[in-house]
């Protein structure tokens, strides 16, 4: 077996795609936790959910709340563009900014798979479209996201008010399940058509300035997609699944030994697809020290 | 030859350079669609009713975050984030005063709750907080037609000094109009009066303080408010006088005009 | 928005949140307010505007007002102002102000047709001095002439009254407020013997009813408006009556609103003495002891251009001017005067002091003169609103009779330009006190006939100090020996050096200076080639005929357009002044700032001026045509040069030695501790360490103290509590007192004991008793001393009346946020955005018949000239058919063109209020 038949070897008999509940367990969990979050504001809000007398369990929405009446959690992207009106936050706020930034620091882009609600409507957007098999009108550059965040900011200081704030569907989404219905709806069914009908993971993947700027917090991620080499088949099941394909670059995967790029939401979609297993959750400062081991043992296997 | 451009740029630079050209129009014309939008937005922000200790209309609009804290933390949960659609700047804090008035709470849990300073802490007093301006439409108030009405003066929180009553004789009866009238220098626009007003559509209204409040000119005082004494020591600034022998300039005020002709 | 929220980047960040919460609005304001304030220095002034006299506190900081506010102390507004008052900080700062001496050059040398150049100062007097010498060589004294002011402060006023008549020995200076205040001067003249009102502005809160007759005091006196509504609304019994030819704001709390025909007022007057005299409600005690019955000639003419009028006027002119001669009665006036329809009058009381004939008649002959004025009759000439049926009418006239009639109900009647500006200015203003009289109702508090002023010195300077042609100060004439007499023994000149011949009146001025009969004018602080009727003739009369026209200005106007050389001058608070208002109250100033420029104050150009000339140059026997007086030559005045020298003048002396700087006067000094730190621009300027306004007011004082108009001393005004005193002053218990009620023995220690009323005025005159149309025999006569007279005066039809040609009246007047001819109050951005152009008020049905609307260009033209106007239908004036009116105050509408220049015979005052035109579309 020469290399390139394997690099080109697709999923098969032999390497079967792995099926069942379990392959689920990540999405499940992100929607217990997308939803969960949801809950908990509107629990709050609505139901008088306390941790004691009148402190609310989570109080706010995603731009900014409290936690356990202790816990500020401000959105370091709403913050940054506040911060450019030319306001100065309080105190709370910019705690609120630094433990949001810590967490992320850590755990990388999870706002978009494990949080932004959404991410519900395009993964639902993506699902049917993949069953429809919608082929693509046209493309866009990911790179656009980018642009669109630098014209966010450059917005922000031209117009003095947070230029993604005011009109962001991700804000609207949330507020709206939380504090009450308005036409925020309709610029989420605008986004699930778009996503459907016209560009594959269109809003998540080319357009959303908020994914762009956690896509660069991700960089510096601690949680990352650890890959072998060693074991994988070049089978591409893990790339289709994916909302951010581009970040399974193999050459670069091979290099890294981990999914580099800071697009990467750790949604958790590839994990478990992968019939080799060659894709898994791991810390980065563990990765090279497994990534030897598992050289290792495929360097023995052969040699076996 | 033939494939390069008139200005004899290689195709593919060319190419580059429209495709930049065409990028910084797309860039362009988006921004400023988006500026458009947000210029509009920000425009209907005149006419909401923020929570007391708002910032002014434009700080705010910068400030706020919309986290909706202050509505959570609203004891009669009269706060509102202003949805998609609506007239107001969106996500943003406000109350409508008919149907929901600000109880005007000691503690002001609502400016605690903001986690920017929309709602600024230098509010130390809810008294003090200036929501908005009651104001009368004296052709629908049951008290200005001479009825017996005057419920927002009795209402109102800060009864005798937001709405006061005044008494003018009524020309058409034998009985005297019991008038109210709103002080901005006491009245937070709290909008129990408008709450309270029992007209079918109430007669009396807050309004944001830009909307209605006009303002003298800097260059007179009321006469019966500001006490003045005769200066004693009057001081004439020093050098003001022209001298009378100063040089004639070349032209003067009103030489234009008066050489123009024509009566 | 974005470009402030960029800056951002550059500026600290932090002050972003400090704003405006926390403390409430009123503290932040107040806050700032204290802030602003620091260094502010406040005094006491007067409103520079109407005649009503409020007074305000002047702000001043770094030499510059910066706010003023109603003085909360002065009795007048207690603290209110209309809105111009409001602005009167606000009208020295407007961005055309003039401040330099500018003179109309051709290549650095005067020319007439030349553009106008910014010249020195010294330079302007230069030329003054030249063109003054060539009119006087030319013409002699009746050569020059002032337009005068009822805008002068009272200093003014005294030194160019000083200056033309000691000085010049010209009588012609004359003020604007011959166009507004001297049919109620000469009637208070006839009347009383002395001028100015009885009564006071409290007499509002004293009386029952207040009847406006032609005076729209809800805008043009809105500060005592809002007095009389007060009464209105707390004093049950208190009626308002408005009578008015069209509907305004005063009909807004009247009780009655009575639209009468132009010149009706005449025939309601008598209609309303014949009730009282019909009903017996003549207060006999009153009327047999202090008032005595007369009248005098209808002959009068209407005040045109009594000579060589063909040569000046066009053909369509002359029709009307020709009334000036002989007049064919109409059929109201033939019932009126007791005569046939039809007749042609020669219009024989025409000249000089004719038309002041009168002589005293009995009670029967008054009651026969009334006889014709029955309600129906009255009605049928004085219904104004054709809409109105006459049976409504006569409804209303009867309700106003009664109100006279009732004798429990006391009554106020306010008259500014609608009588006084009238054809028969002075018989309508005479025949208010006639009824006024007869029923006992003059001189207490809450009855009275009360004539408002329209200028902030109408009364303290123009007709108190007598800037008239005809007056000297107090009162006195210059026809009047014993008047020129003690003129000159106050003035320390040598006997008859005043000229003893009536100098020319505004309008005359105007027309002597058409024809050439006057070479050089100067105009102080008023617009007359705005102000006059029928301007397009004084216009052509300055620009077109070899003059000299000199015009103290303080912005460029009309007056200063036509003029040759413009004076730019000081305004209101940029030099010490005194006003005195309608009710007798003296008010005084200090100077706050320093004018712009090289704006100087008048009274120091008059000073200047009076520097170039020598005692030897004035005071030669001087050419007067037409004088003739006792003691003196026929159209000469003598040569005094001799006197002089007796006196100790020396010939080579100069007018400001022995006019202002004598050796009294330069005993005043400046610095005066009075000034508590105030500057004295003029003072510093003639840097001769003397204070003139307060020397000269010292002087001026010494005129009216002992006889009926004294005032007190110029400190004693000036005292920080002070709000001004109405004459006469008396000093009582160590304190100066001002005289509430003239002529009324409890208020007016002039009365004489046990007379209860005492029309002092008039003591030592003696009447010819005659019958109703003549005086009789002149050894008949009858002593009135202490009496008013009762006049009985006819109604006579206005001179030009619409016809087939010229089908409408027209009105002309103020409206409230404009001071006269605007050239203040249209520089204060504010009133100027209020109300930026003159508009013509007209009843829409007459605009629709004329296929016009609301808001279309037109032309109102009359036989004398057209402007082109915007059409009003609707607002504050609610015209009847068939009069318009177009306010003044526009430059761009010089309405002035349109107008007729008639004036009452004996006053002189032109009726602004009736001439007929057309309009059509422009």
């Amino acid at each position: 077996m020469s290399d390139t038949t394997v690099r080109t070897a697709p999923a098969s008999e032999e390497h079967p795609v792995p099926t069942g509940p379990w392959v689920w367990r990540y999405i499940i969990l992100r929607r217990i936790s997308q939803v969960g979050i949801l809950l908990m504001f509107f629990g709050t809000l609505h139901w008088g959910w306390d941790v004691s007398k009148d402190v609310g369990l989570l109080t706010g929405n995603l731009s900014a709340s409290t936690f356990i009446g202790l816990i500020p959690l401000t959105d370091p992207f709403a913050a940054l563009q506040i911060f450019l009106t030319g306001h100065v936050l309080a105190q709370e706020s910019l705690i609120g900014v630094a433990v949001v930034l810590g967490f992320y620091l850590i755990f990388g882009r999870v706002f978009c798979s494990w949080v932004c609600p959404v991410n519900m409507v395009t993964d639902a957007a993506g699902w049917l479209r993949n069953k429809l098999g919608i082929l693509a009108i046209f493309h866009l550059p990911r790179g656009l996201r980018y642009f669109i965040l630098v014209a966010t900011l450059v917005i922000t200081v031209i117009s003095g008010v947070a230029a993604f704030e005011w009109v962001s569907p991700v804000g609207m989404m949330h507020r709206e399940i939380i504090f009450g219905l308005g036409l925020g709806f309709t610029a989420l069914l605008a986004i699930f058509l778009f996503d459907l009908l016209i560009l594959k993971h269109g809003w998540c993947g080319h357009l959303c300035p908020l994914g762009a700027f956690y896509s660069l917090l991700g960089r510096t991620a601690q949680l990352r997609v650890r890959f072998d080499k060693n074991t994988c088949t070049h089978c591409g099941e893990c790339a289709k699944v994916c909302p951010e394909p581009q970040v399974l670059n193999l050459k670069k995967l091979e290099e890294r030994g981990y999914v580099y790029s800071g697009e990467c939401s750790n949604c958790g979609r590839c994990t478990p697809i992968c019939p080799e297993g060659s894709l898994m959750f791991d810390l980065k400062p563990l990765i090279r020290g497994h990534n030897a081991q598992a050289d290792a043992i495929a360097v023995q296997r052969r040699t076996k | 030859m033939s494939d390069q451009g008139p200005v004899g740029l290689n195709p593919k630079r060319r190419d580059f350079l429209v495709k930049l050209a065409q990028g910084a129009a797309l860039a362009g014309t988006g921004g400023l669609l988006w500026d458009y939008i947000l210029h509009n937005e920000a425009r209907a922000a005149p006419y909401a009713l923020r929570p007391p200790g708002a910032l002014d209309e434009n700080d705010f609009n910068a400030a706020c975050i919309k986290c909706g804290q202050c509505v959570v933390d609203c004891p009669p949960l009269i706060l509102k984030l202003q949805p998609a659609g609506g007239n107001l700047p969106i996500g943003m804090p406000y109350f409508e005063p008919r149907t929901g008035p600000c109880i005007m709470c000691p503690d002001i849990p609502c400016m605690k709750a903001c986690p920017t300073g929309a709602l600024s802490p230098s509010l130390k007093k809810i008294e003090d907080a200036r929501m908005g301006l009651a104001v009368i439409d004296i052709e629908n108030c049951l008290s200005w037609k001479g009825l017996r009405c005057e419920i927002c003066h009795r209402e109102c929180p800060i009864k005798g000094k937001a709405i006061t009553l005044e008494t003018h004789p009524r020309q058409i009866s034998k009985h005297a109009m019991f008038v109210p009238l709103v002080h901005s220098d006491a009245c937070t626009g709290c909008g129990i009066c408008e709450k309270a007003c029992p007209t079918t559509v109430a007669a009396i209204r807050i309004l944001p303080h830009k909307l209605v409040q006009g303002k003298i000119g800097e260059h007179y005082r009321l006469g019966w408010t500001f006490d003045t004494e005769v200066t004693q020591d009057f001081k004439a600034p020093e050098g003001q006088s022209a001298a009378p022998d100063a040089a004639v300039p070349k032209t003067a005020p009103g030489v234009d005009y008066l050489n123009q002709g024509g009566l | 928005m974005g470009i402030s929220r960029r800056d951002f980047l550059k500026t600290s960040v932090a002050g972003a949140t400090a704003a405006t919460v926390g403390m409430p609005l009123s503290e932040q304001a107040e806050a700032a307010v204290k802030q602003s304030e620091k260094g502010w220095q406040w005094d006491k002034g007067v409103c520079r505007f109407c005649g009503t006299g409020c007074g305000i506190m002047v702000a001043t900081q770094g030499g510059r007002i910066v706010a003023t506010k109603g003085d909360p102390d002065a009795p007048v507004n207690r603290g209110l102002n209309c809105v111009k008052g409001y602005f009167n900080g606000k009208i020295l700062y407007g961005a055309d102000r003039l401040t330099q001496p500018l003179l109309r050059m051709t290549d650095g040398k005067f020319d007439k047709k030349g553009k106008f150049t910014p010249i020195s100062w010294e330079k302007a007097i230069d030329i003054m001095e030249e063109k003054i010498r060539w009119a006087l060589k030319e013409k002699g004294p009746t050569g020059i002439g002032v337009f005068a002011s009822g805008q002068y402060t009272i200093h003014e006023g005294y030194a160019a009254v000083k200056l033309w008549k000691g000085g010049f020995r010209s009588n012609h200076i004359d003020p604007n407020a011959r166009h507004c205040m001297a049919s109620a001067v000469v009637a208070f003249m006839q009347t009383f013997g002395i001028d100015e009102p009885q009564g006071n502005y409290d007499d509002i809160e004293h009386t029952d009813t207040a009847i406006l007759w032609g005076a729209n005091m809800a805008e043009m006196h809105p500060i005592l408006w809002s007095r009389i509504t007060d009464r209105r609304l707390t004093h049950k019994p208190m009626k308002v009556v408005n009578l008015s030819v069209y509907g305004n704001m005063s009909s807004d709390i009247a009780d009655l609103e009575i639209i009468f025909s132009p010149s009706g007022d005449l025939a309601i007057q008598n209609y309303i003495a014949r009730e009282i005299v019909k009903r017996d409600v003549i207060d006999w005690d009153f009327v047999k002891k202090h008032t005595q019955f007369a009248t005098g000639p209808y002959d009068i003419g209407y005040g045109f251009r009594p000579a060589n009028a063909e040569k000046f006027h066009s053909a369509a002119e002359m029709e009307i001017v020709k009334n000036e001669k002989v007049r064919v009665l109409d059929k109201w006036e033939a019932i009126a005067q007791r005569r046939k329809e039809g007749e042609a009058v020669e219009q024989k009381n025409t000249a000089g002091l004719l038309p002041m004939r009168d002589w005293a008649i009995s009670f029967e002959d008054f009651k026969t003169a009334l006889e014709p004025y029955t309600l129906d009759f009255v009605a049928e000439v004085s219904k104004g609103d054709p809409d109105e049926s006459i049976d409504a009418y006569k409804a209303k006239l009867k309700q106003l009779a009664d109100m006279y009639c009732d004798r429990n109900r006391k009554i106020v009647s306010y008259w500014t330009m609608g009588f006084n500006q009238h054809q028969r200015g002075t018989w309508v203003n005479e025949q208010c006190y006639m009824n006024h009289l007869l029923t006992g109702r003059q001189s207490k508090p809450g009855d009275g006939a009360f004539s408002l002023t329209g200028q902030p010195s109408a009364c303290g300077t123009a007709r108190e100090v007598g800037t008239f042609a005809h007056r000297l100060p107090a009162d006195m004439v210059v026809m009047n020996p014993k008047h020129r007499a003690l003129t000159e023994k106050i003035w320390k000149l040598p006997t008859k050096t005043l000229n003893p011949a009536i100098g020319s009146h505004f309008v005359k001025q105007m027309r002597d200076l058409e024809d050439g009969q006057m070479l050089f004018s100067w105009t102080h602080v008023n617009n007359p080639w705005q102000n006059t009727a029928n301007v397009n003739h004084w216009i052509k009369g300055a620009r077109e005929m070899n003059n000299f026209i000199v015009v103290s200005e303080a912005y460029p106007g009309v007056s200063a357009k036509v003029a040759d050389l413009i004076l730019p001058a000081a305004m209101i608070n940029e030099k010490w002044g005194a006003y005195g208002n309608a009710e007798r109250r003296t008010q005084v100033w200090r100077q706050q700032v320093m004018p712009p420029g090289q704006a100087r104050p008048d009274i120091w150009m008059m000073m200047e001026l009076s520097k170039r000339f020598k005692l030897k140059e004035v005071w030669g026997e001087q050419k007067i045509p037409g004088l003739k007086a006792d003691g003196f030559e026929d159209g000469k005045l003598p040569s005094v040069l001799d006197e002089a020298v007796k006196m100790g003048y020396n010939p080579e002396q100069t007018l400001y030695e022995v006019l202002y700087a004598t050796p009294d006067n330069k005993k005043v000094a400046w610095p005066d501790p009075i000034a508590k730190g105030h500057p004295n621009i003029t003072a510093d300027l003639l840097k001769d360490g003397w204070f003139p306004e307060k020397a000269l007011f010292e002087e001026y004082r010494q005129f009216g103290t002992g006889k009926a108009h004294d005032l007190a001393p110029f400190d004693v005004y000036h005292d920080d509590k002070l709000r001004g005193l109405k004459w006469p002053v008396h000093f009582k218990d160590g304190k100066w007192v001002e005289t509430q009620w003239r002529n009324n023995e409890k208020y007016d220690p002039y009365c004489k004991k046990g007379s209860g009323f005492d029309f002092y005025g008039n003591d030592g005159v003696k009447m010819v008793m005659g019958d109703l149309d003549k005086p009789g025999d002149p050894k008949n006569t009858v002593d009135i001393s202490g009496k008013a007279k009762i006049y009985f005066r006819p109604y006579a039809s206005p001179v030009e009346k619409p016809d087939a040609n010229y089908d409408l009246w027209l009105c002309t007047g103020r409206v409230l946020e404009h001071w006269h001819s605007g050239t203040m109050t249209r520089r204060v951005p504010e009133l100027h955005r209020a109300v930026p152009n003159a508009v013509c008020w007209i009843h829409p049905k007459d605009a629709e018949a004329k296929g016009l609307k609301r808001n279309d260009l037109v032309w109102v033209e009359s036989r004398r000239g057209k402007v082109k106007v915007r059409l009003e239908t609707g607002g504050r004036n609610k015209m009847p058919r068939g009069m318009i009116y177009v306010p003044w105050f526009d430059e761009g509408v010089l309405i002035n063109k349109v107008t007729l220049d008639a004036t009452c015979p004996q006053s002189k005052e032109t009726d602004y209020k009736k001439c007929s035109v057309k309009i059509y579309k422009a």
